[in-house]
């Protein structure tokens, strides 16, 4: 009797919250754990530590074209799309409108539909149009599938933002654009350094859309795609994928600690100020 | 001044109204907004009715025939295979959205009635494994049931098992644990959020009119955290429906799905009209299946009070 009210009492919940972590942690630590293993086959018991497997990554030449057309892709997606995201979301939340969340319905769509739906449509049009597969239409899909994740981070920091302390600069003289630059821009910016780190890594981990539409250049997820036809170069791709997980595991904490702080920002210095 | 300005009044007049509109608020709103708006009018809506365009025309070898036909919805809903992979992909999708949400509900209600101050931190932690790449999340399970693979090696050594199951890998439960493990904190979220909004007055009076926990959860939060629910729900189904990289490195021949055949009808077999049609049709069944879903919880919710 005792076991099932503590049942219902929701005793089992902390035990079943750390069951729950673990199984969302472990699948990722194979990772890491394998790529740093001699056998070339990934199984227990570990054989022995070795860094081979990363001494051969920098030997590659296609490796290092592709995290070349990655880096591109990514500074340039994350870039396009936080000015997009910057223009939506100060939009969003500074100014009320009639069709405001359909509009705003629309451009978080690309979230909740199927990739691969959302490729082939785009791969149609830019056929259709005329244009030629390449790094630049990666871009142009990248930026679709980011925006709404800009939005997300940006719309959250700039919630809460105080107008009074703009109307103030205005009222003392600053033209709108130095009042953008002097007093918002300041106010924000975790916010938008946030967003640009959150995007460069959804691009740099993208898979589907570079897929359909890259043309003959591979990004770090494509070429990865490829080396997973050779069971031999399995290690590689483990030590591979293992910093390409650190990475965005890095710049993801990095960005949430600047959301929190744009956030905190906003939010406490227009209070204080209101 | 006033003489003058009652001259050129007409003329005036219309600069200033026009001067009012340009900073009123739903014009400089939309205005704002319009870039992006555009952006996605241009590479999302488009593209779909495009690709619904597609749909209703035929393709012979290299040139698109552009007479109106519904060939190749009747190839998509008769032909075996494709009708196969529809029903599999729907399957899967739903599977997967009821184990996701149902795995995710006890901890998003532990971090929202237990978090205490850590609230904030444990949404980081969960949702930390999930910035990380799709393909390399699938392609660690991939590592983990394979036949020489962890699971495998880990039973053997252990001695449970005296040879490698083959039963793990390459088929639609290697896709669906996959799945469920890559939208598990998607789901988390929306039902964190609506949990949060759970009037905590509410199930205090609940108890103290002698409700048990047991009662007090069935008849109070777990209704009132009904919204977050369906958007858990359909948020995990209606991208999963469309899958591609999963199925197609843990899916084996046994968990091929649509998405596969609708990119197969891209690439190789190019015939851009019937991969078009099996897309529409995907997503007309998805969204059916969708609200059918949230009429369901919603009579589920009613029923509860």
């Amino acid at each position: 009797m005792t076991a099932v009210r503590r049942f219902l009492s929701g005793g089992w919940l902390p035990a079943y919250a750390f069951l729950y972590v673990v199984f969302l942690y472990l699948p990722v630590i194979f990772l890491p754990i394998f790529s740093i293993n001699t056998a070339a086959t990934p199984k227990f018991p570990l054989s022995g530590f070795t860094l081979h497997w990363y001494e051969d990554l920098p030997r590659t030449p296609a490796l290092l074209d592709a995290a070349w057309n990655s880096l591109i892709v990514g500074v340039s997606a994350a870039i396009l799309s936080t000015v997009l995201g910057i223009l939506a979301a100060r939009s969003i939340t500074r100014y009320r409108y009639p069709g405001r969340r359909t509009i705003n319905g629309l451009i978080m769509a690309p979230l909740v539909l199927p990739e691969v739906i959302v490729a082939i449509s785009m791969l149609l049009v830019m056929l259709q149009l005329g244009l030629s597969l390449s790094l630049f239409t990666v871009v142009l899909g990248h930026v679709l599938v980011c925006i709404p994740y800009s939005m997300t981070v940006l719309t959250s920091g700039f919630e809460g933002f105080d107008r009074s302390l703009e109307e103030a600069s205005a009222d003392l003289g600053e033209s709108a654009f130095g009042t953008f630059r002097r007093v918002t821009l300041p106010m924000v910016a975790p916010a938008i350094i946030s967003s640009l780190l959150v995007c460069f890594t959804i691009s740099l981990d993208e898979f589907i859309i570079a897929f359909f539409l890259t043309g003959t250049e591979a990004t770090l997820p494509i070429y990865i795609w490829g080396q997973l036809r050779f069971a031999a170069k399995l290690p590689g791709v483990l030590a591979l994928g293992t910093l390409l997980l650190v990475a965005s595991f890095l710049l993801m904490t990095i960005a949430e600690i600047l959301r929190r702080r744009a956030a905190r920002r906003t939010q406490n210095e227009g209070g204080l100020y209101a | 001044m006033t003489a003058a300005a009652e001259g050129s009044s007409p003329l005036r007049m219309t600069r200033a109204r026009r001067n009012a509109l340009l900073q009123s608020e739903p014009v400089q709103g939309f205005a704002l907004i319009s870039p992006t708006f555009l952006y996605a009018l241009i590479l999302l809506v488009l593209p779909i009715l495009v690709v619904i365009a597609h749909s209703f025309w035929t393709q012979n070898y290299l040139t698109i025939d552009r007479t109106f036909t519904l060939e190749n919805y009747r190839i998509a809903l008769t032909e075996p295979i494709y009708r196969d992979l529809l029903w599999r992909s729907l399957y899967i999708s739903l599977t997967v959205s009821l184990f996701t949400v149902i795995l995710a509900y006890p901890i998003a209600y532990f971090i929202s009635f237990h978090g205490g101050r850590h609230k904030s931190l444990w949404l980081f932690l969960i949702t930390i494994p999930f910035w990380t790449s799709y393909l390399l999340r699938v392609m660690s399970w991939k590592v983990i049931l394979g036949y020489n693979g962890v699971l495998n090696s880990g039973l053997m050594g252990l001695g449970i098992i005296d040879e490698p199951s083959t039963a793990l890998l390459y088929n639609s439960s290697a896709v669906i644990i996959t799945l469920t493990h890559a939208w598990a904190a998607f789901a988390i979220l929306p039902i964190f959020v609506s949990l949060e909004k759970v009037d905590r007055t509410l199930v205090e009076a609940a108890t103290d009119l002698g409700d048990g926990p047991l009662r007090s959860f069935l008849r109070v939060t777990l209704p009132l955290s009904a919204p977050g629910v369906i958007s858990a729900a359909l948020i995990v189904m209606i991208p999963t429906v469309g899958d591609y990289v999963t199925p197609k490195l843990v899916g084996g021949k046994d968990g091929v799905m649509i998405a596969n055949a609708i990119q197969a009808q891209f690439g190789k077999a190019s015939n851009w009209p019937l991969g078009a049609a099996l897309s529409v049709t995907t997503m007309l069944i998805v969204t059916l299946m969708a609200g059918a879903t949230v009429l369901i919880i919603r009579a589920l919710q009613r029923l509860a009070r």
